[in-house]
């Protein structure tokens, strides 16, 4: 049996509605944050009592979110990127490590990065120790994120299921399966007919290029929505005090010795003691400031959303053969995506021989898709590490932390990778959990490669 | 599309080449040590802007073909063979 991580009763456990409604997020009206909260009192600021209050009032008085300081002299902790990660780190380090005084300084908008971009898949089924017990911890903390945050993150345990067509296939899901329950992860090999009673509508006919064989199930696995998340992290991180700050760009360093004294932002000069970067794809950009060369290359991830169609697919879904993987948005879009363009791109966008490559790939593997119209595609531009592992951890810069190498995973690892960050650049040192996701295991030859693609970044 | 011209074949869609990656990189000596390796193996400018890269030709003559392209715009600035020196704005 799948060892249970979830039966705490503690979590919310935002589970799908298996109704005729099909992907509904269950909606949850959490009560009371668990931290204190300075300025939203005892109520907690959004419950199903605050949206009667506010529907009475024509919802004009609801308190903005998150405020829009001025950047002050000096922060004890300056990160660089307002994403996902960007503002987990700083919510925990301001309400699990007591850290006053942060600022997150984003180039942009909040979440208008990576964070925004995403296919939302949240999961942590890998074979290798490093990944898996770093992704877990990390789904652990979206098991109960919406309550943390007071903010329906709309987190959805529908499943991750992985497609296999050949008996090499599945014996590796067999190999990756064991290794994740041995290390306490759910898992479940499915044969051809379970797949078939999960997700019908895939090509099962005696004409399909590649049969399906069997899968790899993570029922923990799942979705959330990705703005959901970027805001509900800024408004908890600025109720902790934190200044986010939008439209500053990090654009250089003053240094004294080797430490980074204070960056040159758009918006002026700013002093810190520490500080992070998490700033996925633009992470090359940046270090190339301070003279700093890493083992990451800049690409181009592209994805798609259809036109929105009633409930048909309740899970997600991962082709074993070309790259493509499915979900269906609680608006009813389809959200698919597939491999790389391939070349170094800073571009946040990519070029159509991919978009019909993944379509082609997706209608080998559900035929119906063929008559569904594409609303909409674009482009993140992705850190890929050279073994298709994140690098957390110190840097070459006495008082730099880095956050990156997340290629295209990094979504599920949002609240994950800001608790081992924070605690990282509060103690100085990384968590056990991110020990080995360290930037010095490339000259010490510890790769962390789960696929074995060896130093190509774009193979990952 | 990206269009690149090959030094034997003329312009043609990137569809039929193959990304190979960076070419400023130098294969050290056997004997080089450790962080010279390492500084080839693992590391890269990866920079936002013109980057020199190399580009195989799998679908055409399949020679390896130099190419200055801008990592922002996607826009080729220039190409040659593997063996040639690129600059911006010719070969
Ligand atoms: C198409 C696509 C699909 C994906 N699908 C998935 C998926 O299904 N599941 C999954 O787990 N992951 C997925 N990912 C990966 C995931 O989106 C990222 O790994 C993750 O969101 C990274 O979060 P982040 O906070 O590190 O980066 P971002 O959200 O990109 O935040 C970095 C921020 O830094 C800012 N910044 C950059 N330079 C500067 C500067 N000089 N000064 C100030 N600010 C700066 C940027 O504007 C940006 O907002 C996908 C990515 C893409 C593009
Ligand atoms: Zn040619």
């Amino acid at each position: 049996m799948v060892p249970s991580l979830t039966g705490s009763g503690s979590g919310l456990h935002v589970a799908p509605v298996n109704t005729a409604a099909g992907m509904v997020c269950r909606r949850v009206f959490a009560r009371r944050a668990r931290a204190p909260i300075p300025a939203g009192g005892c109520m907690a600021e959004y419950s199903v009592f605050s949206l009667v209050r506010h529907a009475l009032s024509g919802h004009r008085s609801w308190n903005r979110a998150w405020r829009d300081p001025e950047p002050r002299r000096h922060y004890d902790v300056i990160i660089v990127g307002g994403g996902g990660h960007g503002m987990a780190t700083a919510y925990y380090l301001a309400s699990l490590h007591g850290v006053r005084s942060i600022a997150v300084l984003e180039k942009g908008w909040l979440g208008g990065g990576n964070t925004g971009r995403n296919t939302t898949i949240v999961r942590s089924n890998y074979m290798l120790d490093e990944n898996a017990h770093f992704y877990e911890k990390s789904l652990q903390l979206w098991e109960g994120l919406s309550r943390d945050l007071n903010f329906n993150v709309m987190f959805s345990q529908r499943g991750v299921l992985n497609l296999g067509h050949s008996d090499g296939q599945m014996d590796s899901f067999a190999r990756r399966g064991n290794a994740m329950r041995l290390n306490g992860i759910d898992a479940e090999l499915l044969d051809r007919d379970q797949v078939r009673r999960m997700v019908p509508y895939l090509d099962f006919s005696q004409n399909a290029r590649f049969p399906i064989r069997g899968g790899l199930l993570q029922p923990r696995g799942g979705t959330a929505r990705h703005d959901a998340v970027a805001w509900g992290l800024a408004r908890a991180a600025d109720r902790h005090g934190v200044d986010i700050i939008q439209n500053c760009e990090v654009t250089g360093f003053e240094m004294s010795g080797n430490r980074i004294r204070a960056v040159e932002t758009s918006r002026g000069t700013i002093g810190c003691d520490r500080i992070g970067f998490a700033v996925a794809g633009h992470t090359g950009h940046l270090a190339a400031k301070l003279g700093l060369r890493l083992p990451i290359e800049t690409h181009v991830l592209q994805a798609c959303v259809s036109e929105p169609v009633k409930p048909m697919i309740d899970s997600v879904v991962t082709f074993g053969v070309g790259h493509f993987y499915v979900s269906q948005s609680d608006k009813g879009g389809l959200v698919f995506g597939g491999d790389l363009d391939m070349y170094n791109s800073y571009a946040q966008r990519g070029n159509m021989p991919l978009i019909e490559h993944v379509i082609s790939a997706g209608v080998s593997m559900i035929p119906s898709l063929s008559r569904l119209r594409v609303l909409r595609t674009w482009g993140g531009v992705m850190d890929m590490s050279m073994d298709g592992s994140p690098i957390i951890g110190l840097s070459p810069i006495d008082n730099l932390y880095l956050n990156c190498g997340w290629c295209y995973g990094g979504f599920k690892a949002t609240p994950g990778s800001g608790w081992v960050f924070a605690h990282t650049i509060a103690t100085g040192a990384p968590h056990p959990l991110n020990s080995r996701l360290s930037l010095d295991r490339f000259s010490r030859g510890r790769m962390v490669d789960e696929p074995g693609a060896g130093p190509f970044p774009n193979r990952h | 599309m990206i269009r690149i011209t090959c030094p034997y074949c003329g312009p043609r869609d990137h569809q039929e080449f193959a990304y190979v990656g960076d070419a400023t990189l130098t294969r050290p000596s056997d004997d080089a040590g450790a962080d010279a390796w390492y500084d080839f193996v693992y590391l890269r400018d990866n920079p936002r802007g013109p980057h020199l890269e190399y580009w195989q030709h799998v679908h055409g003559c399949r020679a390896f073909v130099k190419v200055l392209r801008d990592t922002l715009t996607h826009e080729v600035l220039a190409t040659g063979t593997a063996a040639d020196d690129l600059v911006a704005g010719g070969r």
